[in-house]
């Protein structure tokens, strides 16, 4: 297999002693969508930074490309954009200076850097805000200027930190369809989000990092797969008093009109059906009570995701 | 990067330097103006008068050189410290860490921005000299060359206080306690002929005393100290300055955790 990144026991100790990372092996496959999922302070900024030459590593091995970034870090970096966390552009620059700069950095010349900027900056609805200062972007077209720069060189991989923090779930329902296009034509993507749903909807393969080591690392349906038990939350038509004996051994009244009821994974949802129809509880509309990924990264870190970076 | 992609990531920062200072002139080009205007009405044409003659000259023809230098100084210095510190502060020096941009580019390219700043307020400030002086050039190629050596060598001193700076106070530092008090005793308003002998040997340690004198030669001819050792001096700084910025960078001192 081709691998657009590999890591190989890499380390990183601050140097106020503290461990970020303890030997963390990556393996990210060319032409892939990679969720790098942990709790706050598990490590993957601190990877992200290793791979993109904000943090220096203090052990182990890099490979991005087959290019080893102790032997070639330029060449290793042309093959990456990477979309920060945090803003980082000069504030009193309008798009379309930022993302013709990068593109320069990247040594493409003017003319081109113009018609890369133009492209990017229309496909992200940006072009009618180039010539506004990017400090006073709101924060979804702030992202989406960071994407556009980091696109503007046309890398093979794609790092992006919490692309969709803080803006509306309009904006980000059509950044994950930029992000769905340009994986699908041939852009390795490595994500890492608050949002598990995101991670859950767009990525095909998954690592969980957590206190510096990479917990898990598979496929995104394996790791789902090891999901045993569902729960749903059913809204009733009718109010109840208490829960059908038949029902009890899996289910909690919330309030008088709300079930919820955990069904084992090799049980099926018509027989629970029969139960509630044997029951005569006439069930309004039924959803997932937590996302999926949700419980698997509970059970993996042993935390609550709203503390997850 | 092949040397023609370097070519373009250095016009790339130059460009975007340049873009900068000019972006915000009423901060960078008209306040130097100003505050020379100042200097040659009060120190040139007021006090000057009563001065009279220095080293042969009158007292406002002696003064222009070393007030055109004394511009020339600060531009570079303030171009290279404001622009990487804030570039640094901001994050946005990250553009340029993540790209494969070597660090000797991005040294050459500050550096040329802030020549371009300090050249320009030279340049501003001769202009408003011509309104008190008749300028005389004893030699174009002195002046031409002192004043890129010392912007160079500024910009060199701007980026190194940039790069341990982790405030805006330590911006302020260096120029308000080191680059003024070496100024004003380098020779910009007097000959250190005028001063004991004690002071003269104590003078001839700072080295803005040989820009200036050397800047000095190129206008009026007269020179306190040697051009050759003038030269040397301004060179061996470059270089020291030079390799100890690469180093820093090299290191990523301030500026990769």
């Amino acid at each position: 297999m081709d691998y657009a990144l590999r890591t190989h026991q890499l380390s990183k100790t601050y140097a106020n002693g503290v461990t970020a990372l303890k030997g963390v092996d990556l393996a990210v496959a060319q032409g892939d969508f990679y969720a790098l999922l942990g709790p706050n302070g598990a490590g993957k900024s601190t990877v992200i930074g290793i791979l993109c030459s904000l943090v220096n590593k203090t052990a182990g091995n890099v490979e991005i490309f087959g290019v080893d970034i102790d032997r070639d870090f330029a060449r290793a970096k042309s093959f990456l954009g990477v979309v920060p966390q945090e803003f980082n552009f000069n504030i009193f620059e309008t798009p379309l200076q930022i993302v013709r700069n990068q593109a320069g950095y990247y040594g493409i010349n003017r003319q081109t850097a113009l018609t890369q900027a133009e492209k990017y900056l229309k496909l992200l609805g940006l072009w009618d805000k180039r010539a506004e200062r990017a400090g006073e972007l709101s924060g979804g077209f702030k992202r989406r200027l960071m994407i556009a720069r980091a696109l503007v060189h046309e890398p093979r991989l794609l790092i992006l930190d919490e692309p969709t923090a803080g803006v509306d779930i309009e904006i980000r329902r059509s950044m994950w369809d930029f992000l769905r296009q340009i994986n699908s034509a041939g852009t390795t993507i490595i994500l890492t989000t608050h949002y598990l749903e995101e991670a859950e909807s767009l990525c095909r393969n998954i690592g969980i990092i957590n206190q510096g080591t990479l917990v898990e690392n598979t496929s995104m349906r394996t790791l789902l797969r090891q999901l045993n038990v569902e729960t749903f939350v059913l809204d009733l038509e009718q109010p109840l008093t208490v829960v059908p004996a038949s029902l009890a051994h899996n289910t909690h009244m919330v309030d008088p009109t709300t079930l919820e009821i955990a069904i084992d994974r090799d049980d099926n949802l018509n027989h629970v059906y029969a139960m509630l129809s044997a029951a005569d509880i006439k069930v309004r509309s039924m959803r997932n009570k937590a996302n999926r990924l949700e419980q698997l990264f509970i059970n993996l870190v042993g935390q609550a995701p709203g503390n997850s970076k | 990067m092949n040397p023609l992609q370097q070519l373009i990531a250095f016009v790339t920062i130059v460009t975007k330097e340049i873009t900068r200072f000019l972006r915000i002139w009423q901060q960078t080009l008209v306040p130097p103006a100003i505050s020379t205007l100042l200097y040659f009405v009060i120190f040139g044409s007021l006090i000057g008068k009563r001065i009279g003659q220095m080293d042969g000259f009158n007292y406002m023809d002696f003064l222009v050189p070393g007030l055109i230098l004394m511009s020339v100084i600060n531009a570079s210095y303030q171009n290279v410290v404001g622009s990487f510190f804030g570039a640094k502060w901001g994050k946005s020096i990250e553009e340029l860490l993540v790209s494969p941009t070597p660090i000797v580019i991005i040294l050459l390219a500050y550096i040329t921005g802030g020549v371009a700043r300090g050249a320009l307020v030279g340049l501003i400030v001769t202009g408003v000299s011509l309104f008190f002086s008749d300028l005389q050039i004893h030699s174009l190629p002195v002046l031409f060359s002192i004043v890129i050596l010392t912007a160079i060598l500024f910009s060199l001193g701007g980026l190194m206080n940039a790069i341990f700076a982790k405030t805006f106070d330590d911006v302020s530092i260096i120029p308000t306690f080191v680059l003024l008090p070496l100024t004003y005793l380098g020779g910009v308003f007097y000959s250190i002929h005028l001063l004991p002998d004690f002071w003269q040997q104590v003078s001839m340690a700072n080295p803005i005393l040989y820009m200036v004198n050397a800047f000095r030669f190129g206008f009026l001819g007269i020179s306190d100290v040697s051009l050759l050792v003038s030269y040397g001096m301004i060179l061996f700084f470059i270089a020291c300055l030079s390799i100890a910025s690469l180093y820093l960078l090299a290191r990523s001192r301030g500026l990769r955790a």
